[in-house]
This record gives C-alpha cells, structure tokens and sequence, in this order.
C-alpha cells in the first residue's frame, strides 16, 4: 500500500471520505517525513506544530460533509516563505525578515483555511524569491530529493523538494520568471503559473508586480487543478485580480492544436532532454492531436527584456525594507546612516545585485535604452504569441534547456539566469503556463526528471490541464 | 548602449540604493554588471512598434469607493510589536530636523 503522505489530493480525499484513514493520521505522515529529511533536503525553514482544532475540525467536516467537503479539507500542504500566515514568521529567507511575523493571512492562505486545508511549514527559497536554484537563500541551499548533490531548482525550490520527498502533499510557490515551473520540472512534479491577475497576491512579499504569481505544485494535474482552483479569483485587496470575465473564453475541440516554435530549439538544450519532448509530441499526433509550426521571433529578446523589467521593479519594491518599521534594524549615527546599515546588513548579494541593477536601468539617461525598451518589447511578445494562438491552443516547448544541476556549477549570474530562457515569457505576457513531467535523462549514473512546458492564453488555465493531464496519462 | 561599469559606477548606485558595498567586492559587482549588461544589451538591435500600436492590459485603473472601515484600533498591537522601537503606540525614529 502507498504511504499516506504519497498520496495525491485526489486520492487522500477519496480515503478520507472513505474512512480508510483520517486527518490526523495523514497528517503524521507527513509531518514525520517532513521531520525526518529536514535536515538532508533543507526545504523547510520552519516545520510547525500540529494544529489540533483545525485538524479535528476537518476530520468534522468531512465525516458530516463527506462528499461536499472541499477537496483540500485535512490535506497538509507547504507554504512558500513569501506568502504570509497570521502569526508566523514570514522571511522571504532573507536575514531582513528573519524576525518578522505575518500580522495576517494572504488572500491564498484565507481561501485554504476556508477550504480546511492544514499546513506543514514554511519552505526554504532564494532570497526574495531571486534565483533559479535556491542557493540564494540566507539559510542554506535545498537539496533535490532525486539527487541531492543537485538544486531543486528556484526560487520555489523548497516547495518543490519538500513535495518532491513526501513531506507535503502538494505545496504553493510563487512565479515572477519560472520560480514554479523550473522547479516542478527539476523536482518532477507539476506546477502552475497562473495568468497575472488570476490569483491575489494580497499577502505576497513582493519581487516584481507586473511579473509575480501564486500558483501551485502538485504530484499530478488533478492536485494542481484542485489547488487553482480553491485560490483562485477577484479580490478587493489586490486590484489586479480578474475574473472570469476578464479574457474572452477559450473554446478547444477534443483534439488540441499544439503550436511548437521550432526555431527555439535549435540549439543550447541537451539532446536526450530535447528527444524526451519529441517523444511526448509524436504522442500527441499518434492520438490524434495537431502539431503547428509557429514563429515567436521576438522570443530570443525575452531574458533581455525580463532582466530589465524585473530589477526595476524589484529595486522599487525592495525599497521599502529601511530599518524603520519591521524587518531587520541597525542603527547608525543619523537616519541616512540607519538605512544604510539595515539594509546592508539585511540584504543578500544577489538581492543587492539586482537593487543595484534595476536602479541603474530606472536612472537618468538609461531608462530610455533600458526599461522603455524592454516595455515596449513586452508588448510586442505579447502580440506575437496572440497572433501565434490564432492557430493553436497551446504552445510547446521543454520547461528548462538541461535537468537539474550540481550545487555552484552556475557562478556568474548570466548563466543562472539562462536557466530561465524558455519560462520568463509567460510572465512577461501574462499568460498562463504549466510544466508536467515528460519523462527523465541520466546524468553521472543519477535519472532527473525533465518537464514539457505549455502556455495558453490568457484565462485558459483548463486548456492548460487538459495538454497536461495527456503527457501524465491523467483523466480529470 | 554598450555600457561599461566601472567600480565607481557601482558604489554611486549603491549610494541610491542605501546600500554599503565594500571596496573589495566594488571590484567584481562592476563585472559582473558588465556581463548582464552585455546580455541585456541585445535589447538594441530590436526595432519596435510605436507607441500608438501597443495593446493596452485588461485590468487597469481599478479604483473603489472607501468604506466600511475597520473599528479603530483593532489591528494596531500586531503592527506595533512588529515596531524595532515603540513609545506607546507610536513608531519611535530618529530626529530628523536639526534645530542648528
């Protein structure tokens, strides 16, 4: 029989309500797993104590509710360290928030509790969710649970590791440039960006808010549908939010329409990773489905433009973290001198490295070549995959160039950031995107997982699951 | 737009940022600037639409009527404890304004 905390959503709640075991016992499960390989994968920063009401109060409502109970009731779930809890530390692993307690809950966090949802811990992340591989946290790296002389991936990458290794059973990120999907790809699981505006960020610690979302991870697509969909929705406390009649519907057939861009994969991703995404391609066309060639020419220019946008408006966002009201305090000579030292003293290098980047392409006689530029490249990107979904539903290509690598094998920040070539594109635009497991490759006698990325237009998160639950195998 | 940082460059940006950079990592902050430069610089070459041909988003300017505050008071203990220094219920900072 398969462990508890092994189970997906789906099938923990259909045991639950089966009686064939309880929250409680489900919960141990997980909990002790969690215990148990902290100290090897790192994924939590913090593991919390059994909340006893709202465990007993799930097993209530789903022996009174049974099948009516929400999906998520008494399923233990980890919480990315930038989205805030009531009466935890919220850190964004940065030593600027090392002491900060969430004075409430965010939007996601209210929405679970209603759904009885119970929570694990917190998990570890790059700073300020700045990084690709999770190295950039001020305490400590993750470890990939497939092979832990490699990242998991990031910035999510101790949602991904700690769902990865049983001890969740499925988790919630946040995604600015890939900060989900990259991970889910490296870590083997599935996992969402949902369209900007589609999830509130009210409770979110902000990177860059034209660019930043919640979304989930999950062991399968039914687990990431389940999880959109109990957080998802309009909220008066984050003005960007949408609903469902924001974007006009998607209409698909049976069979979907998958555009592929092949002139992306010409080179710089490795050649049994690309042969694993053919593979899952020829399985699409053998049921049926249509394969479209499409051309996304200003693809090439993403990074570019994400590397410009997303410092901005870090360095904007960042500013607020002063010494003055919470977060990390020293205190110097005058006020000048207090910001200063607290925010020198708080900050990580990669955090200062991009503070100092996004306030150099925001400054005078730069702005014009940098940030206008890359805006106004935005909108072009945009336009090109809306013409492009004129004549296919979703669009394929692999989540990441290589699967997971070794702990300090990317030094120099530009070939970090790279890892983020194929994903930034989805944040830029908006549109949502989805990374499922296509299959795995072999390196130094370790088998990785690799993920096949989708995207769709804006609001078709279901046309998303739906290419998503063929690669798995899943009927939802 | 092929920029170059130098060290100096540097440390005037972290003098915007609020931020101390130590001598010694002046020095390798400046390169590695030039490298993402470099990479972010690829932006030139691109030729773009003008201004009056970009799509505007779907939500914008979404305002609200006030109302339905909150009972005074009733959030403030939580803020306040998270206060690095507190005089009752006010946040204490340092003086400001100099009477020299």
């Amino acid at each position: 029989m398969t462990k508890l905390n092994e189970l997906t959503i789906t099938e923990a709640a259909r045991m639950l309500r089966a009686g064939e075991c309880t929250v409680r016992e489900l919960w141990d499960a997980c909990a002790l797993v969690a215990q148990e390989r902290s100290l090897e994968l790192n994924a939590y920063l913090e593991l919390f104590d059994a909340d006893n009401v709202a465990i007993a109060a799930a097993q209530k409502r789903i022996d009174e509710e049974g099948e009516k109970a929400p999906l998520l009731c008494g399923i233990p779930l980890a919480i990315k360290d930038n989205i805030l809890i009531e009466g935890h530390v919220a850190s964004a692993a940065s030593k600027m928030l090392e002491n900060y307690t969430a004075t409430y809950d965010a939007t996601v966090i209210k929405k679970l509790k209603e759904a009885g949802a119970l929570f694990v811990g917190r998990t570890n992340m790059d700073e300020f969710a700045m990084g690709s591989s999770t190295e950039n946290s001020a305490y400590g790296t993750v470890k990939n649970p497939h092979d832990v002389s490699r990242v998991p991936g990031g910035s999510s990458g101790g949602s991904a590791s700690a769902v990865a290794s049983h001890g969740a059973i499925a988790s919630l990120g946040s995604d600015t440039g890939g900060s989900i999907r990259q991970p889910a790809a490296h870590c083997g699981l599935v996992g969402l960006k949902p369209t900007y505006g589609a999830v509130s960020r009210y409770g979110a610690i902000a990177l860059g808010s034209s660019l930043d979302q919640i979304g989930p991870f999950g062991k399968s697509v039914a687990d990431t549908k389940a999880l959109f969909e109990t957080i998802y929705g309009k909220d008066p406390l984050d003005a960007t939010t949408t609903d469902s009649s924001t974007y006009p519907v998607r209409e698909c057939g049976e069979k979907l329409r998958i555009g592929v861009p092949r002139h992306l994969l010409t080179e710089g991703i490795d050649a049994d990773l690309l042969e694993a995404f053919e593979t899952t391609l020829t399985k699409f066309s053998d049921e049926g489905h249509t394969l479209v060639d499409i051309e996304l020419p200003t693809s090439s220019y993403a990074l570019p433009v994400y590397y410009v946008i997303m410092p901005a408006e870090a360095s904007a966002n960042l500013a607020r973290y002063d010494g003055v009201r919470y977060g990390h305090t020293a205190r110097g000579k005058d006020l000048l001198e207090d910001y200063v030292k607290s925010k020198t003293e708080g900050f990580g290098k990669e955090t200062i490295r991009r503070i100092l980047l996004g306030t150099f392409v925001l400054s005078s006689g730069y702005i014009d070549a940098y940030y206008r530029k890359a805006d106004a490249a935005r909108g072009l990107l945009t336009s090109e995959y809306d013409e492009a979904f004129k004549t296919c539903d979703v669009i394929a290509f692999p989540t990441t160039p290589s699967p997971a690598f070794k702990f300090g094998e990317k030094t120099d920040p530009v070939s970090m950031y790279l890892e983020d070539v194929f994903t930034v594109t989805a944040n830029l635009t908006g549109m949502p995107a989805l990374s499922v497991p296509m299959g795995t490759v072999v390196r130094a006698g370790s088998t990785l997982p690799v993920g096949m990325h989708f995207t769709a237009p804006k609001g078709a998160e279901d046309v998303l699951f739906k290419a998503g639950a063929f690669v798995t195998g899943e009927t939802l | 737009m092929a920029t170059k940082a130098s060290p100096e460059d540097v440390r005037r940006l972290a003098a915007l940022s609020r931020i101390e950079i130590s001598d010694a990592d002046l020095q390798s902050f400046a390169e590695e600037f030039d490298a993402i430069l470099a990479y972010v610089g690829k932006l030139e070459e691109l030729t773009l639409p003008s201004v009056s041909e970009r799509v505007l988003p779907a939500v914008r300017n979404v305002l609200r009527e006030d109302g339905e505050p909150h009972a005074p008071g009733v959030y403030t203990e939580k803020i306040v404890e998270q206060f690095p220094e507190r005089d009752g219920n006010y946040l204490s900072v340092k003086q400001i304004l100099s009477h020299d």
